[in-house]
């Protein structure tokens, strides 16, 4: 688990993170962002974070039919795009509703265990930690 | 202009004929960058000199700028439209999430135009925008925006702007209110809105932009985000927020009090930023892609008084200038008594300042004898008292009375049909904002093309002013000047609180990220010529430099900078009207 949510009460909603998860897929803005930042009905009632928690036995790669998702040495998983059809099964087997959609390429976002979100968040609601 | 860049695409929207389309229109982002620049622009277009601010006519127009969506704490949306509470130029800036998701949608900027034959909603999710019937949603007062959020997809990244009942009843100082806690307060959007049967906007999207350059990109983003995480010039807005204001301007004698009656408050420090931190503050929120989180939101715990173990918890919003119009200047000192008041205010949607200083002239009006319990329904205004000032607000909203409809038009139209024109504070017929710090503040708030204290910082100014001497001539410099620089910034469109982090070296470096190559003189010019075409604006629908003059009330009480003489003033003013004249 590279990346996990520390306290979410401490979340201000700005979603830098988002745009920091943009940028690790090479792209400005929040059409490539797996990472998901939602309030709680509300923004008073503060806000939930939803990261990939990279399992070791992930579900979204079971799901797959394609085999496209292959699962990696320290969890998580490889898009291997060739396979990808975009069905997006992957996504209703994440109950962390951790990977994002790609409207444009019509396939799956998937967190590269990068932990850039963690890294940029200016209030630690997350933390990075390298296996 | 990156050539793909979505920023280009204008939509327009036709509310009678529920109509929607888009126009390209790079040539206006070329010239004007986006934001405010871009937002004069299509008003000059859309909205003519004898356009009345109530008709369909009117339009409605939100822009942002090529930094959204790119950079961080380029998080504002301009709001531009003729007002209904002065006639005049309408402008309002806005945070929330509404920047980010109009430019994720795919837009530089929103007009909308017409009028709904029954209340209405919009959605705009992409390319696709939907016209919702909100007749059930009229008249509520409790937020339409929780309403609507559960109804339409988009969670996390879309802004719900609505308005409240204010705006409904077209009080002339209504505001917008985006994501609970942000708002287009001033100069009565809400109004303009209500006047449309318009309910709420929401607005949706997701894409990735452009940049021309993506490791240099990446370079600049890390550093802009550790200056305004780490940065000592942001510390205020982090930790205390504006509300750190408070003290220091009560020190220097800069916080109004009382309708500028007195600077003194028995008790001003039990409303200090550091007061209401301690005791109320329940969280901190940010606009989206702003690391800084200024927004404090209090915690008000309110018991039921009918049923003993029933408390609920309110979450409001304060800053420097609720805690000045809802509490310095009307004389409260207790923190849960302003918290209380900025409750009603939220509930009506009415914009906060023009309502404290509507408040506070009904106050003085009513000590001087000149209205009486007969206008006011039995209600006696007095400094302090906060259930007597929940009931004139509520009254402002609900009132059929003619009084209570004078005054739900401003201080500037109260004050001309019942007298007490010498303590109506209102610059170009808006309220006055909270610093009476010296000639800066005044002089800013009157030749400011929106009349707010955030045209020109004029209290900057005026706190240099106090340890150095200024002429006229240098004090007007710095006024133009400021507004000017300010101009760039709200065309790009980024927060002013991250001016000092956003230099001209800084822009320029944003900017040929985002496909602009610009020199420093180019930036200028294109300052002036936003300016520029305001005032043209402003000229053409009525305001006149001959008639512009300071609230008399203002020269009678000592301010920052001691006490404000009227010929130096004066002279500020002429110099103001001929350098203004010279641009046009």
């Amino acid at each position: 688990m590279p990346v996990y949510v520390k306290d979410s009460e401490k979340c201000v909603g700005c979603l830098i993170c988002i745009f920091a998860c943009g940028r690790a897929h090479q792209a400005v803005g929040l059409e490539s962002s797996c990472i998901k930042v939602r309030s709680q009905g509300g923004i008073s009632r503060g806000f939930s974070v939803w990261v990939c928690r990279g399992c070791e036995d992930p579900p979204c790669a079971r799901a797959c039919p394609e085999d496209a998702l292959l699962v990696r040495k320290n969890g998580g998983v490889l898009l291997n795009e060739s396979k990808c059809t975009g069905c997006g099964y992957c996504i209703k087997a994440c109950v962390l509703d951790a990977i994002g959609w790609n409207s444009l390429t019509n396939k799956p976002v998937i967190c590269i265990q990068c932990g850039e979100c963690a890294k940029n968040c200016p209030y630690k609601v997350m933390e990075f930690k390298r296996k | 202009m990156i050539k793909t860049d979505p920023l280009k695409r204008i939509l327009y929207i036709d509310l009678t004929k529920k109509k929607f389309w888009v126009e390209e229109r790079p040539d206006l982002f070329e010239k004007f960058l986006g934001g405010t620049g871009v937002a004069i622009a299509l008003l000059q277009e859309n909205c003519s000199s004898d356009t009345d601010p109530f008709s369909p006519e009117n339009p409605i127009i939100f822009a942002v700028g090529p930094l959204n969506g790119l950079f961080p704490i380029a998080s504002k949306t301009v709001a531009m439209f003729k007002s209904p509470h002065t006639g005049n130029l309408g402008e309002s800036h806005a945070g929330g999430r509404s920047a980010i998701a109009i430019r994720m949608a795919g837009y530089g900027a929103i007009v909308i135009k017409g009028k709904s034959e029954r209340p209405c909603y919009i959605s705009i999710h992409g390319d696709k925008v939907f016209f919702r019937d909100a007749t059930t949603l009229w008249g509520l007062e409790e937020s339409a925006g929780r309403i609507i959020r559960t109804r339409e997809p988009g969670a996390g990244l879309r802004t719900i702007m609505r308005i409240g009942p204010a705006g409904e009843k077209l009080v002339s100082f209504a505001c917008v209110t985006l994501e609970t806690y942000r708002h287009f307060g001033r100069l009565g959007l809400g109004t303009v809105f209500g006047s449309k049967n318009l309910k709420a906007l929401l607005v949706s999207g997701k894409r990735d932009l452009s940049v021309t350059d993506f490791k240099e990109y990446k370079n600049l983003y890390s550093l802009l985000l550790r200056e305004l995480s780490e940065s000592e010039k942001m510390k205020k807005y982090h930790e205390l927020g504006t509300p750190a204001n408070v003290l220091p301007l009560s020190f220097s004698k800069g916080i109004p009090i009382k309708n500028l009656r007195t600077n003194e408050l028995l008790g001003i420090e039990n409303i200090s930023g550091e007061v209401f931190a301690q005791k109320h503050l329940g969280r901190r929120v940010a606009c989206c892609h702003c690391p800084v989180a200024c927004i404090h939101l209090a915690a008000l715990r309110k018991p039921y008084e009918d049923e003993p173990y029933f408390y609920r918890t309110v979450y409001l919003s304060y800053d420097y200038e609720l805690i000045y119009a809802l509490g310095s200047m009307l004389g409260i000192t207790s923190s849960e008594d302003i918290l209380k008041l900025i409750e009603v205010v939220e509930d009506m949607g009415l914009d906060a300042i023009s309502t404290g200083v509507v408040l506070a002239w009904v106050t003085e009006a009513f000590e001087k004898g000149i209205i009486s319990e007969k206008q006011t329904e039995g209600i006696i205004p007095e400094w302090g008292n906060l259930n007597a000032y929940v009931e004139i607000v509520r009254k402002i909203v609900y009132g059929e009375s003619e009084f209570y409809k004078d005054i739900a038009r401003g201080v500037d139209h109260a004050s001309s049909k019942y007298g007490g024109k010498d303590f109506a504070l209102t610059y170009g017929k808006n309220e006055m904002p909270g610093y009476h710090t010296g000639y800066g503040a005044h002089i800013g708030y009157l030749f400011g093309a929106r009349h707010s204290h955030l045209d020109s910082a004029g209290y900057a100014i005026d706190k240099e002013a106090m340890t150095k001497h200024f002429t006229a001539e240098q004090i007007v410099e710095k006024i133009l000047n400021e507004e000017q620089w300010r101009q760039i910034l709200s065309s790009l469109v980024i927060c002013f609180f991250g001016r000092e982090i956003y230099t001209p070296e800084i822009v320029l470096k944003s900017l040929k990220l985002a496909g602009y190559e610009l020199d420093e003189s180019n930036l200028r010019k294109i300052a002036q010529d936003i300016y520029a075409e305001k005032y043209r604006f402003k000229i053409k629908s009525g305001f006149n430099f001959d008639s512009l003059n300071l609230p008399r009330r203002v020269f009678e009480l000592p301010s920052s900078n001691g006490q404000i003489n009227e010929d130096f003033a004066r002279r500020c003013i002429e110099i103001l009207k001929i350098k203004i004249r010279d641009l046009l």
